[in-house]
């Protein structure tokens, strides 16, 4: 994609091996003389346009696979009724209790903490840490989430960050509980935002606006400001970028890879015959989601803290980036895919178009020199 | 999550099927139920043109716009009808009707120099010019027996088209 290389401001440069996906398949082998039947005969770009509607591999990063439906038979249905049941009308009442218990008894804290302590008291932030892993806790509790970590435990040092795939916003908490990461997010609208503004500022977050077109310079800088200092949670990323169904990995960015620091890859995957943790942001909202699981049995994933990486000399920051993308996606089972996952948001460039547009301009022109 | 649309029947199969004339099998046809429903994200019955450009791959395609006309408002069924041309158990005839109404944008039935035009100005973008379109374009016409006033109808497609091996199929994946 060297030749495609634009100012930084461009999403143009993330994109490492999207030709092969997308290059046109059928330039005749060896021009001929140019018939109208070759002009006519559109066949190749028909077809590969019938071909995306049928299926393409970038939806297919996105699909929440619907419920099947099971054979509805004399037991099995009173059954699956006794486990509605149960789930909506016992254990998502309690749990919501124990929801509202938590953020009650953390507004309190944190207020008394927040406003009480001076500024840049030390034990404010030590307090406050400690207060957002208990509200995690407390939302990880509300889903009855098994959760088994496995590896190290993350250290807090400088000169590190972490990354992990997305598959919801809970991603975030289930890590949270464990350890107080920094997180850098998509500042949302509504009550999450306000949550992410008053509470999760305390942690030292880095707030990023996919819309802005400068912002990727702007962003870097903070991480780099942010990973210097010794006191400051070890940097949570997501380098996808957006919400996957957690059995395909889309690109990641290479934001986090040319920091120059430690990168320690996390890996997540849910098991989905408890309940299915993909956050499909356009089909619901945050609040829905968070009742769906409530509503079901149990959140239950696997969260692997793998070796920490750094970049091998000779190597580019998106190629370091694709093989973490690898042992992500090996370690928890997922397919890589190279689509950007911001494609979800806008449309591709202008220029892969284009791009075609040239191939058979040319094959056009070619065939005419012949005679 | 949830799926909001309702299952397909036996009947409904068979009747789509019926529609485009056995293309598909009613394995292929469920599939395709599938992925149509995955499209149609608000259950409206037909698929948004911002649909399929958000998929990727179509929104890069050179035809994309003018294979939005042809799919605009679409239900399953005439869905169904449309990529049928792309089976591999429908005939040439049929991909070469497909071909043409591509180019008959007006849908009169006939196709013009000014059509074919508008078709390879799609396809070659700014990498040739205006002009020198016109002139491949009027150059080829005229060797194979048509002036740039005539327009070319539907039969004559099948006479210049018919000969060749037409390769438009595409796979649909079965889950």
């Amino acid at each position: 994609m060297a030749g495609l290389a634009t100012s930084s401001a461009e999403m143009d440069l993330d994109r490492p091996n999207i030709d092969e996906y997308l290059t046109v398949e059928s330039i005749r082998e060896a021009p001929k003389k140019l018939h109208l039947r070759d002009l006519l005969d559109i066949s190749p770009t028909l077809k590969e346009a019938a071909g995306a509607i049928v299926d393409d591999s970038f939806t297919r990063c996105f699909k929440s696979n619907p419920s099947e439906p099971w054979n509805w038979n004399i037991y099995l249905f009173p059954l699956w009724c006794l486990g509605v049941v149960i789930r909506y009308g016992i254990l998502f009442p309690f749990r919501v209790i124990i929801l509202v218990a938590g953020w009650i008894v953390f507004f309190a804290a944190f207020s008394l903490v927040h406003f009480l302590l001076g500024e840049h008291n030390k034990w404010k932030r030590e307090i406050e840490r400690k207060l957002v892993e208990m509200i995690c806790s407390v939302f990880v509790a509300s889903w009855t989430a098994v959760i088994k970590y496995h590896g190290p435990r993350p250290s807090m040092r400088p000169q590190q960050v972490f990354v992990a795939n997305h598959t919801s916003m809970i991603d975030f908490i289930i890590l949270e509980q464990m350890t107080a990461f920094a997180v850098i997010m998509q500042k949302h609208p509504g009550w999450v935002g306000f949550i992410q503004k008053i509470i999760v500022e305390s942690l030292g977050c880095i707030w990023f606006n996919r819309t802005e077109a400068k912002d990727r310079e702007i962003v870097a800088r903070k991480l780099r400001e942010h990973i210097q200092g010794v006191d400051n949670n070890p940097l949570l990323i997501f380098p996808e970028g957006t919400c996957v169904n957690n059995h395909y990995t889309v690109m990641f960015k290479k934001g986090a890879f040319e920091l120059g620091c430690a990168v320690c890859p996390v890996a997540i995957k849910y098991n989905k015959i408890f309940v299915d943790a993909f956050w499909n942001s356009k089909k619901q909202s945050f609040t829905m989601h968070l009742v769906q699981l409530m509503t079901s049995w149990a959140v239950v994933c696997d969260v692997w803290y793998l070796e920490p990486q750094y970049i091998r000399p000779g190597e580019t920051p998106i190629e370091f980036a694709e093989r973490v993308q690898e042992m992500i996606s090996v370690r928890a089972g997922l397919k890589k895919v190279p689509w950007d996952g911001y494609l979800k948001y806008f449309r591709p460039s202008p220029k892969l178009i284009e791009r075609k547009q040239q191939i058979f301009a040319e094959s056009v022109l070619q065939r005419l020199e012949e005679k | 999550m949830g799926n909001t649309s309702s299952m397909l029947t036996q009947y409904d199969i068979e009747e789509v099927q019926e529609h485009c004339n056995h293309a598909f099998s009613q394995q292929e046809i469920v599939s395709l139920y599938h992925r149509f429903c995955q499209l149609d994200r608000n259950s409206s019955g037909f698929i948004p043109g911002d649909e399929f450009l958000s998929v990727p791959e179509f929104a890069v395609n050179p035809l994309s716009q003018r294979l939005l006309r042809m799919l605009d408002g679409l239900n399953f069924k005439e869905f169904v009808a449309f990529l049928s041309a792309f089976s591999p158990r429908t005939s040439l005839q049929h991909k070469i009707e497909f071909i043409f109404r591509v180019y008959d944008f007006d849908s009169n039935g006939r196709v013009t120099f000014d059509d074919i035009l508008g078709v390879l100005r799609d396809l070659t973008g700014s990498f040739i010019s205006e002009q020198q379109r016109q002139k491949v374009l009027t150059r080829v016409l005229e060797e194979a027996g048509y002036t740039k006033d005539s327009s070319v109808v539907l039969s004559d497609f099948m006479k210049i088209l018919g000969n060749s091996d037409l390769k438009m199929e595409v796979e649909v994946p079965i889950d």
